[in-house]
């Protein structure tokens, strides 16, 4: 096998070792080492505490847990259900109390194991990335098809009758490498390192007692693990596989500190969420399977490319591949599955990190990036209709929240959205582009933001309080003196992601606002214009409430000048993360010109666009047809050989796109670069304005009660409440009181009923038996009676009456015989 | 019209019904037992009359007579068993009202 394609493996399974081992040698011992009892304490109305939207989740207003020495206590939660606020008091007491000093360190000690195997895994993709992407493709293969790839036969079906597809299914496992999976590898090795290396401080808590610090390395394992398995494997089952084990690992890490009642809720959130895309995923894939007899990509492409699409009807082409975005829709948390990832923050800071910024969620868009050659012009109209909507949702949300962790949460679900329209304009690089430059900036502010809560958390504990939550930005303020380096590499990522030049997220979100802009150009549709113009609405959204995000966090003086007080900076191991990932942040690994990202290596010659292989009358009709005759592939570095596997459609796209940049001046200078700096720079001199000059009065208005559109954006559209009015209660309870009614009354009324009959079957029978057949014994008896009554008569005792029957008798006899 | 047969038989007849009437209907076991004596003496009339007016040899052989000499007799030793037998019912019961002698009745 290729050297490449087993190192690949080596890379994935090494994470699996780790979490072994730390299940193995982790000493679990009870799950909870505190025993805690609920009672629950009704009527109390907090008013707003927190955003009323949670409908389940805690305020954070507990340390319990966290610190032994107050291990016996009265916790209490806040927990606003629809209907009423509860207050809820748990009784926590400790139980045992064999978890040493000595534990504790060895337990920390076997969590390096972990650390280091991520390590090693990181040098390893370092070097596939470098041997696939330095290798040339292949002759003549179409430019779908991974460099290097190799199957494995799973399940061998051949001999059995089949009546699609004429032969027999075979059912493989595959891995590839190419320069996609590559990258990918790389982003998700190194992510998932730099959050190990993180946790081994933030997660050094007293309450990691009874094994819980390992289980939190081998949850980690296990979902880098599962990651890995989607990025390298070559066909839709085993994507499918892993994705769940990807979903199963989210809702673990989710669910970390799971004796509370917001983790809890959230993980099962997110897993149901999830797996409510995954019902459309799988179909998709079904309708592949079946159609075109196998799961691997490389074939589906040919096969379709060759002319042969499910059921011979490009409808049923556009479903699969709708289908199969389903299952990004939920992943990647595009509208409607959105709700999960917000609640997802329940989780530990550094599992929002590496799950939800850079990795699981990008699991969604590398699908669709994977599935991208069959997707149909309505397809892809779909897929970035979607990407719109979510994108500026999320960001209107973001605009008004409080909590540091929602904002980069719902900034998440936006940037998503920003990669999925990418895909969906035929801007592919640029997409990818995006999930990479995300997945460094948003985990380097993941990562920040856990620093600046950690500190919140130790301050907080400091003053025995427990009321006022750590990640809230209203408590914030003046940080950036205290910790510097935090605030200098958390800017860093903020400038990215609100597309200001010298930073990666300029290069990126400025190459996917063109790639849009050119596709409305060529595309008279209604979905084209309106993509175009959220994506410049939401790209001044994002620097908006980023910068504000900063503001109101680091600048300006202290909220609280008790919390203030105590915060410090945080040790090496903590901001050594920060810094590679802001390194990262910089226009410096993806391109040697700043503010020409085409020309960048990452644009032109890492990531190409897959050819689509969908039939001509299935494909985006675009104006300027004519012009697909131009030649643009040399001027983007692309092998001309290679343009001219693209489908006309997307080399008009590119045509266009080239049009758009190429006005003789830099590339700065032309329009879609211009009008998003114009969006980025408006956002931030606004925030600048109302939260960051002395005298802001911006931050007054955030403790303020939101009121009329501010609290339609802060209870995020009401969109939760809808879903919980719709889906548990409006079905889930309406069906139980249903089937509730449907036992207590017809299945409860007909066994009451059969009893009934029953019984009043045996007083029927017990009558007969009373009446008829005492009554037949009794007049059998009643008659013998009479009849000896009568006949008794006869005996009277006396001779004469005797003799008189004789005589009788004798002249009977005489008339008889005569 | 000349005496026969059929007049002697009438007479037996009703001799035998008037006795049978007598045991039947009399309250008296004393008068109970004449009626039987004139049952018997019935008989003996119809013993006497077929003796009597059979035909031929028969008439001759007087065999209803000599039978109604040994019913005379029988009848006396009858009688007096009977009368014994009245004695003993009159030691039992106290009364020879045979109405009143039905122990057998259950």
């Amino acid at each position: 096998m290729d050297t490449r394609l087993l190192v690949s493996l080596v890379i994935l399974l090494l994470p699996l070792l780790g979490f072994v081992v730390q299940l193995v040698l982790g000493r679990m011992k009870t799950p909870t080492d505190y025993v805690i009892d609920p009672h629950e304490n009704p009527g109390h109305d907090h008013g707003h505490h927190g955003n009323p939207a949670d409908l389940h989740t805690a305020d954070h207003t507990q340390t319990v847990v966290d610190d032994p020495h107050e291990a016996h206590g009265h916790v209490t939660y806040e927990v606003h259900t629809a209907g009423h606020d509860a207050h809820y008091e748990y009784v926590v007491s400790k139980r045992r109390d064999s978890w040493t000093e000595a534990d504790q360190k060895r337990a920390y000690g076997l969590s390096w194991i972990s650390t280091l195997i991520m390590g090693i895994c990181l040098v390893l993709a370092i070097y596939v990335a470098y041997a696939t992407i330095s290798a040339p493709a292949p002759e003549g293969a179409p430019n779908y098809h991974p460099k290097v790839e190799q199957s494995f036969t799973w399940m061998d079906f051949a001999d059995a009758a089949s009546s699609t597809i004429g032969r027999g299914y075979i059912i493989t496992l595959g891995v590839l490498a190419d320069n996609l999976a590559a990258i990918m590898l790389v982003v998700v090795t190194l992510i998932s390192f730099l959050v190990h290396l993180f946790s081994s401080e933030y997660m050094r808590q007293p309450s990691m007692h009874g094994g819980r610090f390992n289980r939190f390395y081998a949850f980690l394992g296990l979902f880098t693990f599962s990651m890995l398995g989607i990025v390298i494997a070559n066909n839709l089952l085993m994507i499918y596989i892993f994705w769940e084990l990807v979903g199963v690992s989210s809702y673990l890490l989710i669910g970390f500190w799971y004796e509370r009642p917001g983790p809890q809720y959230a993980s099962k959130k997110a897993f149901i969420v999830n797996r409510v895309g995954d019902i459309g995923m799988f179909a998709g894939i079904m309708i592949l399977f079946t159609q075109l007899g196998t799961f691997q990509l490389t074939e589906i492409f040919d096969m379709i490319a060759g002319g042969r699409i499910p059921f011979g009807s490009e409808a049923w082409l556009t479903a699969a591949g709708i289908l199969l975005f389903c299952g990004a829709i939920g992943k990647s948390a595009q509208f409607p599955l959105n709700v999960w990832l917000p609640d997802a923050m329940e989780g530990p800071t550094p599992v929002s990190a590496l799950i939800h910024a850079a990795t699981m969620v990008a699991a969604g868009v590398y699908l669709t990036a994977r599935i991208f050659p069959l997707l149909t012009g309505d397809a892809m109209l779909f897929v970035a209709g979607i990407g719109a909507i979510t994108a500026f949702i999320a960001a209107s949300i973001a605009l008004v929240q409080w909590d540091m962790k929602k904002v980069l949460a719902f900034s998440t679900v936006s940037q998503l959205g920003y990669m999925v329209l990418a895909l969906g304009v035929g801007a592919f690089s640029a997409g990818i582009f995006h999930l990479v430059t995300h997945a460094m900036f948003k985990a380097c502010l993941f990562l920040g933001s856990g620093s600046v809560i950690h500190q919140m958390h130790h301050s907080l504990h400091h003053l025995h309080d427990h009321e006022r939550d750590p990640q809230d930005m209203r408590y914030m303020g003046g940080l950036r003196a205290k910790m510097p380096r935090t605030y200098l590499m958390m800017l860093i990522a903020t400038l990215a992601i609100s597309g200001i030049p010298l930073f990666s997220g300029y290069m990126s979100k400025d190459e996917i606002l063109a790639g849009a802009w050119a596709f409305r150009n060529v595309n008279p549709h209604f979905v084209a214009n309106a993509v175009w113009i959220i994506g410049y609405v939401v790209a001044g959204m994002t620097a908006f409430y980023m910068f504000r995000m900063i503001f109101l966090t680091f600048w300006g003086q202290p909220k609280s000048r008790d919390i203030h007080e105590h915060i410090h900076e945080n040790p090496g191991v903590m901001t050594a993360p920060l810094i590679v990932l802001a390194v990262l942040s910089l226009w410096i690994p993806f391109g040697g010109n700043p503010l020409d990202p085409a020309g960048g290596w990452f644009l032109s010659s890492w990531v190409h666009t897959p050819a689509v292989v969908v039939p001509e009358s299935a494909q985006p009709h675009l104006a300027h047809e004519g012009a697909a005759t131009h030649e643009p592939a040399t001027e983007h570095g692309a092998p001309a050989g290679e343009a001219a596997a693209l489908a006309p459609f997307q080399t008009t796209l590119e045509h266009e796109v080239h049009q758009l940049h190429s006005t003789g001046l830099p590339h700065i200078l032309s329009i879609p670069a211009l009008v998003s700096l114009l969006m980025a720079g408006g956002g931030i001199v606004l925030a600048f304005v109302l939260y960051g000059r002395a005298g802001a009065r911006g931050q007054e208005v955030s403790w303020a009660e939101p009121r009329g559109l501010r609290a339609f954006l802060f209870n995020r559209w009401y969109q939760d409440n809808l879903y919980e009015k719709i889906f548990p209660v409006g079905m889930t309870l309406v069906l139980m009181k249903m089937l509730a009614w449907f036992d207590q009354n017809v299945i409860d009324g007909i066994v009451n009923g059969v009893a009934a009959a029953t019984i009043w079957i045996s007083r029927v029978i017990a009558g007969f038996d009373t009446y008829v057949v005492d009554g037949l014994v009794n007049m059998l008896a009643g008659v013998t009676q009479f009849t000896g009554l009568l006949f008794r008569q006869l005996q009277t005792g006396r001779v004469q009456t005797y003799v008189m029957y004789v005589v009788l008798g004798v002249v009977v006899l005489f008339f008889a015989f005569r | 019209m000349s005496i026969g047969l059929p007049h002697f038989l009438t007479i037996s007849a009703i001799l035998f019904s008037l006795g049978l009437y007598g045991i039947i209907t009399r309250r008296n076991a004393v008068m109970l037992l004449m009626g039987i004596e004139l049952v018997l003496n019935a008989a003996n009339i119809n013993f006497v009359a077929f003796s009597r007016y059979s035909a031929g040899e028969l008439s001759q052989m007087m065999t209803g007579q000599v039978a109604s000499i040994f019913v005379i007799v029988l009848a006396a030793c009858e009688a007096a068993v009977a009368l014994a037998i009245v004695l003993n019912i009159y030691k039992r019961f106290n009364t020879i009202n045979v109405d009143e002698v039905d122990m057998l009745r259950d």
